[in-house]
């Protein structure tokens, strides 16, 4: 990775870098939400930073935070051989104005990616031209990977009759619950630290 | 369709048409995964492709949330089920550098070889099945017979033909066997002359060649564009790899070549991964050479290794150590990281995001096969309605990984 990419974009944007850090090597950039398309326009036009592979884009959910949804996009010059992770943040408790500019016009590959966040976890991007979901079936009501939606939740598309015919129980009991696992390894359990 | 109530003069006979609409899969037995393809057809040409996908969407990020960091590892076999090794190293690699840690060079030895031979077994299985999708059965038993001794030496190493789970934060599960060097001496020539028996069949066969010649043929420009990376992206004539670009393990001592196509068409595509198997078994050749017999095969880090088991069975410390890795999970530390490595398809990364617990907060696995499949509309559009068959049984979609 490359510090002059982080410069560059300090340079160009000012106050829309929101902060950069560089750990383990990975050089990242959060940037306001309305200038993400315009960031995005600069990584790819510029000679100097030539961001031509659409590598990855994901949410991350932090439902503790205002914004909630982390949006990180990670992108990859094969001129340059240098990469960059970019951030935006966005969406209240509610996932409320959890929105973005589509950069499909700019990476023809973001577009099932974006569909995939979509999907996944609920950001909506203006001005894709075709924001369905992609991994779930149309009916499907929620976004699985906002830590809100309960891990144990089914939604068959069609609806089991029987306990015998879901294979398991239809409602699971305690302590079968969201919290399935390893409970007590969390940093958010309550739990008694030893000194 | 209209009824043909006007008066025709012969010679002038013109159809009205109007577009069909064809469903192709989910699963459909010239398809080769479960895949949909919403077709609108006029005559047999494509005019509209729209590709669904998410058959196979098995809640791979949501599992990762609710288990330990180590008990990712037999999800992350079931992404891509036919080179597990790679989506194995590819894991630990990611958690590794989170936690900042290096795996003996013994080991690092041991990953590449397990890596290639996996590769290998990736690139037989998609070309020899796109071969038998062709009608070609006989190649395809031939890529199959050398993908079994592939998985031989799986075998004997791991104890699994396919789901291995065998990478450990940290090292591998158990150090390589006495025999593992000498069962790849033999087995190597033994698969290039399989490869090359399946090649002589199939690349002097007028009918295969005109097939796949010029069908789904992209630039390299618009591969990218489409974030394409791996065999797929080589075929057009970009030489992006990151063992190449950006070594990792122990790629940039080894001498291999990387194959590159120049037309990015179906053919292309094909050769490519036969020319990375030759690649593959240069680099397992080497691997093994300079793979030391003995020395330690895991870091040196009680707080993500787990203790001897002898140990575990005769002292106390050892026995709460393995409690608290087992039961609590390896604290790793708080922090995120994209870590990428070079997959049977491409670029497989790992986004790991850590809140320091034994829990990941986050797992992002970037499937190669995903922005490639993304891409395949884009190839399909104004071809035959046949060429579906040998454009997407190149791109080797693998629904576990491509469904997440």
């Amino acid at each position: 990775m490359s510090q002059l990419v982080l410069d560059k974009l300090k340079e160009r944007f000012t106050t829309a870098i929101v902060e950069t850090h560089s750990q383990h090597g990975d050089d990242t950039a959060v940037v306001d939400p309305p200038q993400w398309k315009a960031i995005c326009e600069f990584l790819r036009r510029d000679p100097e930073l030539d961001f031509d592979l659409p590598v990855d884009l994901c949410g991350v959910d932090y439902p503790d935070r205002v914004p909630r949804m982390e949006v990180v996009m990670h992108l990859y010059s094969i001129s340059r051989g240098h990469r960059i992770r970019l951030k935006a943040r966005v969406g209240d408790e509610d996932m409320a104005g959890a929105d973005l500019d589509s950069v499909t016009s700019i990476w023809p590959g973001m577009n099932w990616l974006e569909r995939e966040v979509f999907d996944m976890s609920g950001v909506r991007f203006r001005g894709h031209p075709d924001l369905r979901r992609i991994l779930m079936y149309p009916e499907f009501e929620g976004h699985p990977l906002q830590r809100t939606y309960a891990a144990d939740r089914t939604q068959p598309l069609v609806p089991y009759r029987t306990e015998a015919e879901a294979g398991m129980p239809i409602h699971k009991l305690e302590p079968f619950g969201p919290d399935e696992g390893m409970p007590f390894g969390r940093v958010r359990s309550p739990r008694p630290e030893d000194d | 369709m209209e009824p043909l109530d006007m008066e025709l003069e012969e010679g002038e006979l013109e159809l009205p048409a109007e577009p069909m609409h064809l469903n192709m899969g989910p699963s459909h037995p010239a398809m080769h995964g479960t895949v949909r393809i919403v077709l609108e057809l006029s005559g047999e040409t494509m005019v509209k492709a729209d590709v669904q996908i998410g058959y196979l969407h098995r809640g791979f990020e949501k599992m990762c949330e609710r288990g330990t960091w180590a008990q990712v590892f037999p999800y992350v076999d079931r992404l891509n089920y036919v080179s597990p090794m790679l989506n194995n190293v590819g894991y630990a690699l990611a958690v590794e550098k989170l936690c900042g840690l290096v795996v003996p060079d013994r080991c690092q030895w041991y990953r590449m070889a397990l890596g290639e031979l996996a590769r290998i077994s990736d690139h037989l299985t998609c070309d020899g099945a796109m071969a038998m999708e062709l009608g070609a059965f006989t190649p395809f038993l031939w890529f199959v017979k050398a993908r079994e001794m592939v998985w031989d030496i799986l075998e004997e190493e791991t104890g699994a033909r396919l789901t291995h789970s065998f990478g450990r934060i940290g090292g591998m599960a158990n150090p390589p066997t006495q025999d593992f060097k000498g069962l790849c001496r033999a087995a190597l020539p033994k698969i290039v002359d399989l490869v090359e028996e399946g090649e002589r069949m199939l690349l002097k066969n007028r009918i295969f060649i005109d097939r796949l010649e010029n069908v789904g043929a992209i630039s390299g420009a618009d591969a990218v564009g489409l974030g394409w990376t791996g065999p797929c992206l080589r075929a057009t004539g970009v030489a992006y790899d990151i063992r190449k670009a950006h070594p990792y393990l122990k790629y940039d001592e080894v001498d291999f070549d990387v194959p590159v196509g120049t037309k990015g068409d179906t053919l292309d595509r094909f050769l490519v991964r036969l020319g990375e198997i030759r690649q593959s078994k240069r680099i397992i050749e080497q691997s093994i050479d300079r793979m030391a017999d003995d020395g330690p095969i895991n870091c040196d880090a009680p707080s993500v290794i787990l203790p001897e088991k002898t140990a575990v069975y005769t002292t106390i410390e050892a026995t709460i150590q393995h409690f608290k890795l087992i039961m609590e999970g390896a604290k790793i530390p708080a922090g995120e990281v994209y870590s990428y490595t070079e997959g049977g398809n491409g670029e497989l990364g790992y986004y790991l995001v850590s809140d320091g617990s034994g829990t990941p907060y986050r797992v992002r696995i970037r499937p190669p096969c995903f922005q490639i499949t993304g891409g395949l509309s884009k190839l399909l559009e104004g071809r035959m309605l046949s060429d579906i068959v040998p454009t997407f049984g190149s791109l080797n979609m693998i629904g576990g990984e491509c469904d997440h």
